[in-house]
């Protein structure tokens, strides 16, 4: 009587074990593909062309996206704030509220999600068909390194371009929020971006563009591994796209936090 | 060294697996300078694999296998790629980057590896286009190419450093058997002009006619037979006639 659900238990603890096993070996797999960026991304053969071509590329991807998210972001943080402000009797706080919710947190969380939906997925599906089709194979075979080729490029490429994006989604949003106002109050354009840059110091605008660059080479190289490593097969190059999207949101999202809380820890939480 | 007495590529005692699924299994092969051998074999017997272990892009766990007198397994990975710009390697289903042009995917060998100025690089890409009859293809993107097409620019990507070995993975598979047989008379006269050293593995008995000095039949993680393509087909062994008449 009691042998039997033992017996019942060891498929599923085997079961579990393995998939803890696997999902381990995922992590460290990602970790060390992800630093052997740092071993190439400073010694020859170095490709600019090609990191020119991805930073177009992604510019011409993400920009149209961005530039909705960003004008409406703003202006849907000013439409929801706006009220509980004024309920406080805090209303005229409103442009430094917006800028310092967007630079700080809002601009370069968002700006990275857009860009792990747009890009990170593009980079799986990308790299993930040149792997079923042996084109990273024939990288290889005419002496090429694919990791130096394929994928320091693209990490590359993300992790500068992303501050840019943040910059321009940050101004966009920050502008979104001034229509609102504009609309609602008939503001004035002066008064709303004098308050806005009084709000704003070195330290609030350091951290929130800095991270970004983390973000990017999230998105550039988790990307990248699921391309790099697709199982062979069409259907694998779908599963590569979707599982990057996925995983560089989260891994977004986390890194997220622990910059803020090493933020506040070294700099303090401003105000 | 040179010369037909010497061996250019040795493989000997090779093992390899992919978790339980044992490929190849103690496989050993000698080819010798100027000789074109054909490996023949059902599809998932192995042979793609044994290609990518002579180039060095799988890794066996047993066995050696020498290119020119080195050894491929362990090896680093510079001393490899100075190896891979003498082997010419033709991929299933041409492995062209679609992201380039035709001219593109024939200059990247050329510009990753060789100090040839701009005009050198064109007149090469030229000549190499001429050699497979598809000069008009120059500006086009590998999505525009038929299945033969693609098979060709392959080619002519694989040789345009004039390697002096070539390794072709199936090089008429998939396509219609006049066209086949156009590429296997193009390899034929390629390896001729050049003195190309080659492997080919193949299902295509008509290809393994036209290309091969030696045939090798490779089953179970082994070759079975090996002769030439008119003593094979002579044979009395039931796996062999099987092979040579069900395909033909
Ligand atoms: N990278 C790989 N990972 C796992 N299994 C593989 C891999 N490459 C080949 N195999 C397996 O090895 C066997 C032989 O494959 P292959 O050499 O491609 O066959 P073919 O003779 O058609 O070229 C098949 O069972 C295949 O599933
Ligand atoms: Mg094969």
């Amino acid at each position: 009587m009691s042998e039997q659900p033992t017996h019942k238990e060891i498929p599923y603890l085997r079961f579990t074990r393995n998939r803890i096993k696997k999902a381990m070996e995922e992590v460290y797999g990602i970790t060390m593909f992800g630093l052997r960026f740092f071993r190439y991304v400073f010694v020859p053969p170095y490709e600019f062309g090609q990191v020119r071509k991805h930073l177009d590329e992604l510019g011409s991807k993400s920009l149209p996206l961005l530039t909705v998210v960003g004008l409406i972001m703003g202006l849907i943080l000013a439409l929801q704030s706006r009220p509980t402000l004024d309920r406080f009797g805090a209303g005229g706080f409103l442009p430094a509220m917006i800028a310092l919710t967007i630079v700080r947190e809002l601009g370069p969380v968002i700006t990275a999600l857009v860009v792990a939906g747009r890009v990170s997925s593009g980079i799986g599906a990308e790299v993930g068909s040149m792997k079923v089709t042996e084109q990273i194979d024939a990288l290889e075979v005419s002496a090429v390194d694919p990791y130096n080729y394929l994928v320091v490029t693209r990490v590359l490429a993300c992790a500068i371009i992303m501050p840019l994006l943040t910059a321009y989604v940050d101004f966009l949003a920050i502008f979104g929020g001034f229509v609102s106002e504009w609309l609602s109050h008939n503001s004035s354009f002066q008064l709303y971006f004098t308050e806005v840059i009084q709000s704003l110091r070195f330290y609030d605008i350091l951290p929130g563009i800095g991270k970004t660059i983390a973000f990017g080479y999230i998105i550039g190289v988790i990307g990248a591994y699921q391309g790099f490593n697709t199982s062979r097969g069409t259907e694998g190059v779908g599963r590569a796209a979707t599982s990057a999207v996925v995983l560089a949101s989260l891994n977004i999202i986390f890194l997220d936090m622990v910059i803020v809380q090493l933020t506040f820890l070294f700099l303090g939480p401003g105000g | 060294m040179t010369g037909p007495d010497h061996i250019l590529i040795q493989v000997q005692d090779v093992w390899k697996a992919f978790d339980d699924n044992e490929v190849l299994k103690g496989i050993s092969l000698r080819v010798h300078d100027g000789s074109s051998d054909v490996i023949l074999g059902r599809s998932g017997i192995g042979k793609s694999v044994l290609l990518k272990s002579i180039v060095g892009l799988l890794t066996p766990e047993r066995g050696s296998i020498t290119v020119m007198d080195e050894e491929v397994i362990g090896m680093k990975n510079r001393d490899l790629n100075r190896l891979r710009k003498q082997i010419g390697y033709v991929f299933q289903y041409a492995a062209l980057y679609d992201s380039l042009t035709v001219r593109e995917n024939l200059e990247f060998p050329l510009r990753k590896h060789t100090d040839a100025d701009e005009e050198e690089i064109s007149d090469r890409v030229f000549e190499q286009l001429k050699l497979v009859g598809l000069e008009d293809a120059i500006d086009k993107m590998p999505s525009e190419l038929s299945g033969g097409m693609k098979k060709r620019i392959g080619l002519a990507r694989a040789i345009i450093k004039r390697p002096r070995i070539v390794l072709y993975d199936e090089p008429t598979a998939g396509l219609d058997p006049i066209t086949a047989r156009e590429i296997s008379d193009l390899i034929l006269s390629l390896e001729e002009q050049f003195g190309i050293t080659s492997i080919t593995v193949t299902h295509d008995l008509e290809c393994a006619r036209i290309i091969a000095n030696r045939i090798y039949i490779l089953d179970d993680g082994l070759f079975q037979h090996q002769g030439s393509y008119d003593e094979l087909k002579a044979s009395t062994d039931p796996y062999t006639k099987a092979f040579f008449q069900v395909t033909r």
